[in-house]
């Protein structure tokens, strides 16, 4: 029983007791519908037609030639329905919901991305829904908070703790270990107790699957680099995963190192983090020598969280993804960058990883190839851009 | 050596919860042994932790004063070691595995000894994960306490089975705090526990009135109350250990009443 749900020596299920059956429910629940034929049809469905997948994997030209170096493509999970790859793994969760029987979800949010796919889903298959989001989020993303209740979702703003994306997934579980009978926890990255890890990466490595695809179809040969944003790190895993036994691709994931990473105001989990046991799983996370989780800081709300899944801590263990972090400033430069040279608005979090491109094209040859997985579009983040440059416009 | 097991002796054992260094840890010195004056059988010492996961807003505000008092698990230790002298009343700590994990695993438990803890319980640690915490709890000689709960159903034998010291029976669904009833029949789960082995049980969670307490103790071996203590912490500050003594008093006096 003790490797259940490991990577490596990470992972785990550290839930209160009272939450271990639901755990095991949603565990017995996923082995049986995986495979079900009917359930791999409604959920490639509902990907294809609600969606829009299969994403686009777009040659970024313009801004291949001005950086000079290795050609980039983009893999435009901003394209999906709702603005980002989040609503992948929330229409497999919300289906395995509804033929669990649950007529309710409720979820965390950070940026509000995740809360609003969950809401979407929700909305789409008859769903109650109550979403968490740290008081700080719902006031930076206030648009998001506003867009979740027209889709029907209850957002309740948390005041607890650092009134972040942590607090919000503490919100929830407490939730969830109130009421399990008819709701599930519909959990928005490649975190938490087993199975969600497990459950998260597996309906989101749809993503690497179409980027090996595309790539052989338009190339014929796999990437040289695969670059991802890491905050809990669905999006990472959802690029890397069906590459990660092809060792010729390099898979790197970019934190949020915020004000810089020898500041006390970043959410560097990999560059600063340590081994812990938080959130239900074993993982590295930002915490003092008293194990009392640190306060993290990001300019995105969707990176800003002091923990990463048990599998990238595992990939970057042993040595097959690099994590690097990226301040918010050259975020917010690629954020700029990209809008200005391919007419792309990225999300603020997308955006750490376009920088990271930026830094490594150059250095590469011109034959070399990267792909840099665009999660999430910037629409959001255009108020908090504007302020971060001084103009204050009213969303 | 067994310290936990003679809370429960011939008698209903009174169990109170303090978040330790709440308001300061002069303060948590001082509840220990008006505590044990009152008649505490047992006491559950709770480490400040900053993401409380199974606490409700009465514990985790709790935690978030003795945290910003500056309360360190060195100094909650050193706070112990003090008054440990003057406490005959076995001690436990509650605590979520990450600072124990954190601070070291041998380090912690070394540091335990030295203030003679009973026992730890750990509410994010469940069955499935213990082995993270027994191999070193048991050379330290100190009792990983197990938790059950009103889903826990057929894992109840299973827990119960190796379960040390006592069985801390969750009594409600959600986190700690204060209600108003508690539905879950807790007879049935008690009865289940019995069927695999003997050890006492003690129902937590939602407990804050004499009645609630006569009637839980009546049911099991013994009543924990966390909320309804830290509640009085809160309004009375440093003064607060004589509202919290008399209140102790009465609680016991009902655990009595259920003997």
């Amino acid at each position: 029983m003790e490797d259940k749900g490991r990577f490596g020596e990470y992972g785990g299920q550290y839930v209160p007791e009272t939450l271990m059956n639901a755990v095991n429910e949603l565990e017995a629940a996923y082995n049986k519908f995986k495979d079900d034929d009917e359930f791999k049809r409604e959920l490639d469905t509902l990907l294809r037609e609600y969606a829009g997948r299969p994403s686009l994997l777009y040659e970024a030209k313009k801004m291949t030639r001005e950086l000079g170096g290795a050609k980039i493509y983009l893999k435009r999970e901003d394209l999906n329905h709702t603005g980002a790859h989040k609503i992948n793994n929330v229409l497999g969760q919300v289906l395995l919901a509804k033929k669990m029987g649950k007529s309710r979800v409720i979820a965390e949010t950070g940026a509000g991305q995740h809360g609003v796919a969950t809401a979407t889903a929700a909305a789409l298959m008859d769903m109650e829904c109550e979403i968490y989001m740290g008081k700080k989020d719902t006031d930076r993303q206030a648009l998001n908070v506003y867009r979740m209740e027209l889709l029907g979702a209850k957002v309740h703003p948390v005041t607890t703790g650092t009134m972040t994306l942590k607090d919000a997934v503490n919100e929830t579980m407490r939730e969830w270990t109130n009421r399990m009978d008819d709701t599930l926890y519909v959990l928005g990255s490649v975190m938490g107790p087993h199975p969600f890890p497990t459950i998260v990466r597996d309906f989101q490595k749809v993503i690497s699957r179409e980027i090996k695809e595309q790539m052989l179809e338009k190339e014929g040969r796999l990437p040289d680099a695969v670059i991802a944003c890491v905050g809990g790190g669905s999006n990472a895993i959802g690029a890397f995963y069906e590459f990660i036994e092809d060792k010729e691709v390099k898979l790197i994931g970019c934190e949020a190192a915020g004000l810089g990473v020898d500041t006390d105001k970043h959410a560097a989990t990999i560059a600063k983090g340590e081994v812990g046991i938080f959130h239900g799983m074993k993982s590295l996370f930002c915490q003092n020598s008293d194990g009392q989780i640190a306060p993290v800081y990001s300019i995105s709300a969707g990176l800003d969280y002091p923990g990463i899944g048990p599998e990238h801590a595992m990939l970057n263990k042993t040595g097959r993804a690099q994590y690097v972090p990226i301040t918010d400033e050259e975020a917010v430069n690629a954020f700029e960058y990209l809008s200005r040279t391919e007419g792309i608005i990225p999300a603020v979090e997308s955006s750490h990883a376009v920088a990271y491109a930026m830094k490594l094209a150059p250095k590469m040859d011109k034959d070399k190839i990267i792909v840099v997985n665009l999660s999430g579009r910037g629409d959001k983040d255009v108020a908090a851009i504007a302020r971060y440059r001084g103009v204050d416009i009213h969303e | 050596m067994n310290r936990i097991k003679e809370a429960f002796e011939n008698k209903k054992a009174f169990i109170p919860f303090i978040t330790g260094g709440d308001p300061n840890l002069e303060v948590t010195k001082k509840l220990l042994v008006a505590m044990q004056d009152a008649g505490a059988d047992l006491i559950e010492v709770g480490i400040p932790f900053s993401d409380p996961i199974a606490e409700g807003p009465v514990i985790q505000e709790a935690d978030e004063r003795a945290l910003s008092a500056g309360c360190t698990l060195d100094k909650l230790f050193d706070a112990i070691r003090e008054v440990r002298g003057q406490l005959h009343i076995p001690l436990v700590f509650m605590t979520y595995v990450n600072p124990i994990y954190t601070y070291g695993k041998e380090k912690f438990m070394q540091r335990c000894v030295e203030c003679e803890m009973a026992g730890i319980i750990v509410p994010d640690l469940p069955f499935e994960e213990k082995n993270e915490l027994s191999p070193v709890c048991r050379e330290y000689g100190i009792e990983l306490v197990s938790l059950i709960a009103p889903t826990s159903h057929e894992r109840i034998q299973m827990i119960a089975r190796e379960a040390e010291g006592f069985l801390y029976c969750v009594s409600s669904l959600g986190v700690t705090g204060v209600r108003q009833r508690i539905t879950t029949d807790i007879g049935e789960m008690i009865s289940r526990v019995r069927e695999a082995t003997n050890i006492p049980c003690a129902v937590g969670f939602g407990i804050a009135t004499p009645e609630q307490a006569k009637e839980m103790a009546s049911l099991s071996d013994g009543a924990i109350v966390g909320s309804a203590i830290v509640k009085l912490i809160a309004k009375y500050g440093e003064d607060c250990v004589p509202h919290v003594k008399e209140y102790v008093s009465s609680m016991k006096k009902a655990c009595q009443e259920a003997e």
